[in-house]
């Protein structure tokens, strides 16, 4: 294994505030090691910065292992960049040739304001998590774990939606900026369960109306799957569809009972 | 200061104290219950789940986050699993066998009671989360799965593929989403505590900054948790998330709560090696891999094949020939020393021969690579992507890194610090783990403390309290310690020095790495303790935060963190100078066996050392609490 320095281009977003104009800047930065991640490249440059009497590039990012969905990042026009099911924390700089210019944006829609350079404000997705994102079950009168069997493919099925990180990639990816496929992800992850059947179509009217008021709406692009981290299947918005379309019939007759 | 370290430890037999302490406590009648606001600080599995249930007995609760959303809290990335006494396997697992395996794995420095306590609730917790809908692993007739995790010999780990801790903190997270959504728990998100606020010897609220706006306010409570983990970056180069920090805690301490054994810091033994200078943290490989995984470094120093050339007969699988029973599962503590010695001999392997192999090519050929992606695959892509290597075909490489700090912020059983009204949850504390924690038990813990720890203690504290008023944020304290506040954050940005604040951090981890990590001795302690002051006064002189304090500034944000960890640096060796023994995490190199194992030394250091905070970060004041053993034996442990 040799490790290979690259000298590459850099052109990032820079904007002060919310509110105010941005532009895209130019840095150099030479002798970039392969073994470098990608947020190690902007630790780099954000020292050399600091060393020179300059303000560092802000951006998100924390576990840098791809599980905390907290870094972001539109690199050369992909959200988390090029490769496929990777988040910007785990790409590395051997996905990159020497010479190259990348261009490094913040997530783009308008459902996530720019908080400053390369940071955006993604709260609008915890909105639709606390309106039914979540089985109600308090503390303390739970029935043993096992009272319930939950067949394997069942148990699979929602693991592989419970596995989103809620990073947002799929909305920056998303030509009509929809927040489908997290949504989607997480009514997969709780209406598959047994334990999430009771409150499932509550649950499926409630996210899909936050959503709405937030977010784009979906035309089936199947961008948001291209770009997700974690490969997550857009055929949870068909199950998201259809959930909801059966909670609009359902919640009326529900309500009419009353 | 005179100070009684009592931990309240409830009367009756071990197993009857938790439910002693429950049938005799002061309670708080559910319409009272909103008069009293509580503050959580931090939203990881203790501070979410703390939260939810507070929130859902009636308390007004404000949690704040330094994150943008409670999700992103570090708990997500604990990748193994949560264990629990639930016996499901018949393999004669019992609350009994997980309390004695955690005092043994914690090398016998953890408090009795606490422990069995902590066993007691850890099956509740996994009838909790699997209610809350944490899709764990099952098998095919419908029931829960479990794993095995070194230091025990039963099967209790319960897991969600390699992402336990994302899908119980998601869980945690939802339940407090759902409160938040309710009107009952306020979220404050992207604010970080700068100080805590101690009027007339109680707790009364804490001093944030918006980190969006640099604003700095005063918040005022009943009551107080911090459930803000651990201290783990203080070496730099560590498992924890970049910022991760000990800012919380750290502030506690000065304003008056102990901080005990901070010398036990765990060094985690499967992590990716180090690949380079600017390498900005460590990733974990999950311990889980051990159950499959063979841990071998070549017989011969200077070898030079790959690893699939060098024969069986010239490799050795030194973990199964030191420790039979244990094997590949030998606890944390002894499965680093013993990589660290693999390396030291010169027989490391990879580019800077600073690892060891973890080797499934036995596990694929057994088992099949279906059977091995489905447990590992998410694992087994992590590493490929950071190193560029398949693991499918080539043997990982892993080495210790530091992970976990079982020392914490001293609390009593009640998990209240000597600030009364302050309290800590989860890896703030140290309550639970003695010197060296065992696998799978951080989440357990985490849960423990908030789901069904604090929702009881807190009314023991809060019913006397009913219709009084408490101080509001206008009070002197508040305003001094605002005033304090931002002109430390004034100061970082007026240096005008040369250095960046990650300059100062990388040079202060590597400090405490070489003389207080996984193995110490008096003269390198001595040594860090001369070399930590020079640099500190340096990061005082030459500091450079470019950028302004009205805007979003993680330069100006990291300042803050790194002088918190000079202070927190000098009390870890202070501490390990101070214990003058070898014992779990903490192994002092004068005090080993023949063998090279930690030797502990019951008759003087069967004890918590907790530090006071002396306004002088050089000579900090001890404290003793010392442990007594009812049930158990203090002994040698053995994974032999």
């Amino acid at each position: 294994m040799t490790t290979t320095l690259k000298d590459l281009t850099l052109k990032i977003w820079r904007q002060k505030g919310p509110n105010d104009a941005g532009r895209f800047e130019t840095y150099d930065i030479p002798e970039i090691s392969d073994e470098a991640s990608f947020l190690e490249m902007l630790d780099i440059l954000n020292e050399r910065l600091i060393e020179s009497g300059l303000e560092a590039i802000v951006f998100d990012h924390d576990c840098r292992e791809g599980i905390c969905g907290t870094c972001s990042l539109m690199i050369d026009g992909h959200a988390h960049g090029p490769q496929r099911g990777t988040a910007t924390c785990q790409l590395h700089m051997r996905q990159f040739t020497s010479g190259d210019t990348i261009v490094i944006e913040p997530f783009r829609a308008t459902s996530f304001p720019i908080i400053k350079d390369l940071m955006v404000d993604r709260a609008a997705f915890d909105r639709i998590v606390e309106v039914g994102g979540f089985i109600s079950a308090a503390t303390g009168g739970a029935p043993d774990g096992n009272l319930i069997p939950v067949p394997k493919p069942v148990a699979d099925a929602s693991m592989d939606a419970a596995a989103c990180i809620g990073c947002g990639a799929c909305v920056a990816a998303c030509p009509n900026g929809a927040a489908s496929l997290f949504t989607g992800a997480k009514l997969a992850h709780l209406n598959l369960l047994p334990q999430g059947q009771a409150e499932r179509f509550k649950r499926a009217e409630a996210m899909v109306d936050t959503m709405d008021e937030y977010f784009g709406s979906c035309t089936n692009h199947g961008e948001c799957e291209a770009a997700c981290p974690k490969s997550i299947s857009i055929d949870v918005i068909a199950l998201m569809n259809a959930d909801y379309r059966k909670a609009k019939f359902k919640n009326r007759k529900a309500l009419s009972r009353t | 200061m005179s100070i009684t370290l009592d931990a309240k430890i409830p009367e009756g037999p071990l197993a009857d104290k938790w439910d002693n302490y429950k049938e005799n406590e002061r309670l708080v009648n559910p319409a009272n219950k909103r008069k009293f606001k509580i503050i959580v600080v931090g939203t990881g599995l203790a501070g979410a789940s703390a939260c939810a249930t507070l929130a859902e007995l009636g308390y007004q609760v404000e949690a704040f986050t330094f994150h943008d959303s409670p999700r992103r809290a570090h708990s997500i990335a604990a990748q193994g699993g949560i264990n629990a006494a639930k016996n499901y396997r018949g393999d004669g697992d019992s609350i009994h066998r997980l309390f004695y395996d955690t005092i043994k794995g914690g090398d016998f420095r953890s408090r009795e009671g606490n422990v069995h306590r902590l066993a007691q609730v850890s099956v509740d917790i996994i009838d909790q989360m699997v209610a809350q809908g944490v899709p764990f692993a099952r098998e095919y007739g419908g029931m829960l799965d479990n794993r095995s995790f070194g230091g025990a010999q039963v099967s209790r780990t319960f897991y969600a593929r390699g992402q336990t801790g994302q899908q119980l903190l998601l869980g945690a997270y939802q339940q407090m989403a759902r409160q938040v959504g309710l009107g009952n728990v306020k979220l404050w998100n992207r604010m970080e505590l700068v100080d805590v606020v101690v009027i007339d010897g109680r707790c009364a609220g804490i001093v944030t900054r918006d980190l969006m706006t640099g604003e700095v306010s005063s918040h005022s409570a009943h009551a107080v948790v911090l459930a803000t983990g651990g201290y783990g970056n203080a070496f730099f180069l560590s498992t924890n998330a970049m910022t991760c920090n000990v800012t919380a805690a750290w502030r506690a301490h000065r304003k008056g709560a102990l901080f005990a054994n901070p010398c036990y810091t765990q060094i985690h033994p499967t992590c990716i090696p180090q690949a380079d200078d600017f390498q900005s943290k460590l990733t974990l490989m999950s311990e889980s891999l051990r159950n499959d995984g063979r841990v071998w470094v070549p017989a011969n120093l200077d070898e030079t094949r790959p690893p699939d050339q060098i024969p069986e007969d010239e490799r050795d699988y030194y973990l199964e020939r030191l420790y039979p029973s244990f094997g590949n599962l030998a606890p944390r503590d002894i499965s680093s020393r013993a990589a660290k010695r693999a390396v030291d001999s010169g027989r490391g392997v990879g580019p800077l021969k600073n690892g060891v192999y973890l080797d499934f090519s036995e596990a694929i050929g057994r088992l099949g690579a279906d059977v091995v992606k489905e447990r590992y695959g998410n694992l087994f892509e992590m590493y490929e992507r950071i190193t560029g290597e398949d693991p499918y075909t080539v043997p990982m490489r892993i080495y210790p890194a530091s992970h976990y700090t079982m020392g914490g912020i001293w609390v009593d059983y009640e998990l209240m610090t000597t600030i009364p009204g302050l309290y800590a949850a989860g890896e703030a504390n140290f309550s639970d783990h003695g010197a060296n924690r065992l696998g799978a038990s951080a989440l357990m813990q985490g849960l423990a403390d908030g789901y069904f720890v604090l929702p009881y203690t807190v009314s023991n504290y809060l019913a006397p309290f009913l219709n009084k008023p408490i101080p509001d944020t206008s009070h002197e304290a508040f305003k001094l310690a605002e005033r304090e506040a931002a002109d430390r954050f004034s100061r970082y940005l007026s240096i005008g020095g040369t250095r960046s604040p990650d300059y100062f951090h990388r040079e202060l981890g590597k400090i405490i790495w070489d003389y207080c990590g996984m193995e110490r001795n008096q003269q390198g302690l001595e040594k860090a303790l001369s070399e930590i002051p020079a640099l500190y006064d340096e990061f005082q002189k030459d500091l450079n935060v470019t950028g302004d304090g009205e805007s979003t500034n993680q330069t100006l944000e990291k300042a803050g963190r790194v002088e918190d960890f000079f202070e927190l640096g000098m009390l870890m060796c202070h501490d390990a100078l101070d214990r003058e023994e070898s014992c779990g995490g903490h192994f002092r190199s004068e005090h080993q066996t023949e063998e090279g194992e930690a030797l502990r030394d019951d008759d003087n250091f069967a004890h918590v050392s907790a530090w006071e905070w002396t306004g002088d970060p050089t000579s900090p004041n001890l404290h003793r609490e010392d442990l007594a053993y009812e049930e158990v034996k203090l002994q040698t442990r053995s994974y032999k």
